[in-house]
């Protein structure tokens, strides 16, 4: 059977998707074990203006890299404070922040561990399907053998990093760039 | 790390079909304006599937209330508009069904207007309408909401630019990557010839897909019309199993 296409989710999905119980901005609850993450994304558009419509969905193992999913063979033991699932509306600012903890490593293509990463899917008006990326964590030593990024050419490997925030202990930025000069890399998964 | 204990077996990973060409809208479609600036044009890097790509979510399971599949009483009076019964099945690709996944829709009234503060368009709200709703599907993948049949809407995409009536649906399914968020239309409806959201999936018989079914069957006397919409989401490599 082929699957329904996608439609874009619009301009007006804040009251259906994002807002009251639809708003999901703790992705690892305060007990988790873990180094706590603060990450603030950043949506633009081909101009470089903020993208104010625009949702992102986080997927993300716990601390020992475990995904909280019966599809994970080592689901059994993940921490049960880390659900692993965020979901938020952008601001006007093209903004939304994220209260979680830094993954572990997820096993890979054969058998290789991949660095701790989050996974992102961005939804906007004027995206027709939603697009897959990744966020990794600059200068984490992991990067270098991470079978994913290898897959990525090198000058567009930066475009997939979050970056410490001096303006708060734990803050990451990652910005997504929908178009352009730094255009994120996207994934066809 | 626990890791060394698993034998490789365990490690492996069932990965998920891909889209055939055609069958999804590509990113840049020139007549639908809002993807100029938006579309990401650079390839995309292809993929394997691992770990993080088929597990997913298990969300929205626990927080779900009585009248959130009927929308028509969310409110203490009836909403205007042609009441209407949508139903169907969420099955995947290899035909199973897919159960205990969210779907959430969100709609405008029957006026065409959005309860959005944003939405300009100059038709009444329904204080007895939102418009938004939320259920699971059974042991075999059904689901059914009840609310009143959305109107068409102009908007500024290109002269006398209208949306067919549609209702927005977000589908979760058992993997991050089977995340679907579409529009159900209906059937007849003319605008779809001119809508270019619609017109954005080029291969016409996976665009029907997207078109509900009158069925009188689901339609309940002196109560409301009914719509079937099945929505197949992408399954696992089928060639891997049995």
């Amino acid at each position: 059977m082929v699957p329904t296409p996608s439609q874009t989710v619009g301009p007006f999905f804040s009251f259906g998707l994002t807002e009251g119980r639809g708003c999901v901005s703790c992705i690892a609850e305060p007990q988790a074990k873990g180094e706590r993450v603060r990450l603030v994304c950043r949506v633009l558009d081909g101009d470089g203006a903020p993208v104010p419509d625009a949702m992102i969905e986080i997927w993300q193992a716990d601390a020992n890299g475990r995904y909280h999913h019966p599809d994970d063979p080592q689901h059994a033991n993940a921490d049960p404070a880390c659900k692993g699932f965020g979901r938020m509306g952008t601001s006007e600012g093209g903004i939304c922040e994220f209260d979680t903890i830094k993954p572990g490593r997820v096993l890979g293509p054969a058998g290789v561990l991949q660095a701790p990463h989050l996974n992102l899917a961005v939804f906007a008006r004027g995206l027709l399907k939603q697009f897959y990326t990744r966020a990794y964590f600059i200068n984490d030593p992991a990067n270098q053998e991470d079978p994913v990024l290898a897959l990525v050419p090198k000058e567009r490997r930066e475009t997939l990093m979050a970056h410490l925030d001096d303006r708060g202990e734990g803050r990451w930025k990652f910005e997504i760039h929908l178009q352009g000069k730094h255009e994120t890399v996207f994934f066809d998964v | 790390m626990a890791m060394e204990n698993l034998t490789t077996k365990s490690l492996a990973v069932t990965p998920y079909q891909r889209h055939e060409s055609g069958t999804q809208p590509e990113a840049l479609y020139k007549p639908y304006r809002s993807t100029l600036l938006r579309a990401p044009l650079k390839p995309l890097i292809f993929l394997p599937h691992t770990l993080s790509e088929v597990t997913g979510p298990v969300y929205g399971h626990g927080n779900i209330a009585p009248t959130d599949n009927d929308l028509t009483g969310q409110h203490e009076g009836a909403p205007l508009g042609e009441r209407i019964i949508v139903t169907g099945k969420v099955l995947d690709s290899n035909g199973r069904p897919v159960p205990q996944t969210l779907i959430e829709i969100w709609q405008a009234n029957s006026a065409g207007r959005y309860a959005h503060a944003k939405d300009q368009h100059p038709a009444p709200l329904d204080p007895n309408f939102t418009g938004a709703g939320r259920t699971l599907t059974d042991a075999d993948g059904t689901y059914r909401f009840v609310t009143i049949k959305p109107g068409a809407y102009p908007w500024l995409n290109h002269h006398n630019a209208w949306r067919p009536a549609h209702i927005h649906f977000s589908v979760f399914g058992r993997a991050f990557i089977t995340r679907l968020v579409t529009q159900m239309y209906f059937p007849g409806d003319p605008l779809l010839a001119y809508d270019p959201v619609y017109q954005s999936v080029p291969d016409e018989k996976a665009r029907q897909n997207m078109i509900s079914k009158f069925d009188l069957e689901t339609t309940q006397p002196q109560l409301a019309l009914g719509y079937k919409f099945d929505i197949v989401l992408r399954g696992p490599d089928a060639t891997l199993f049995e």
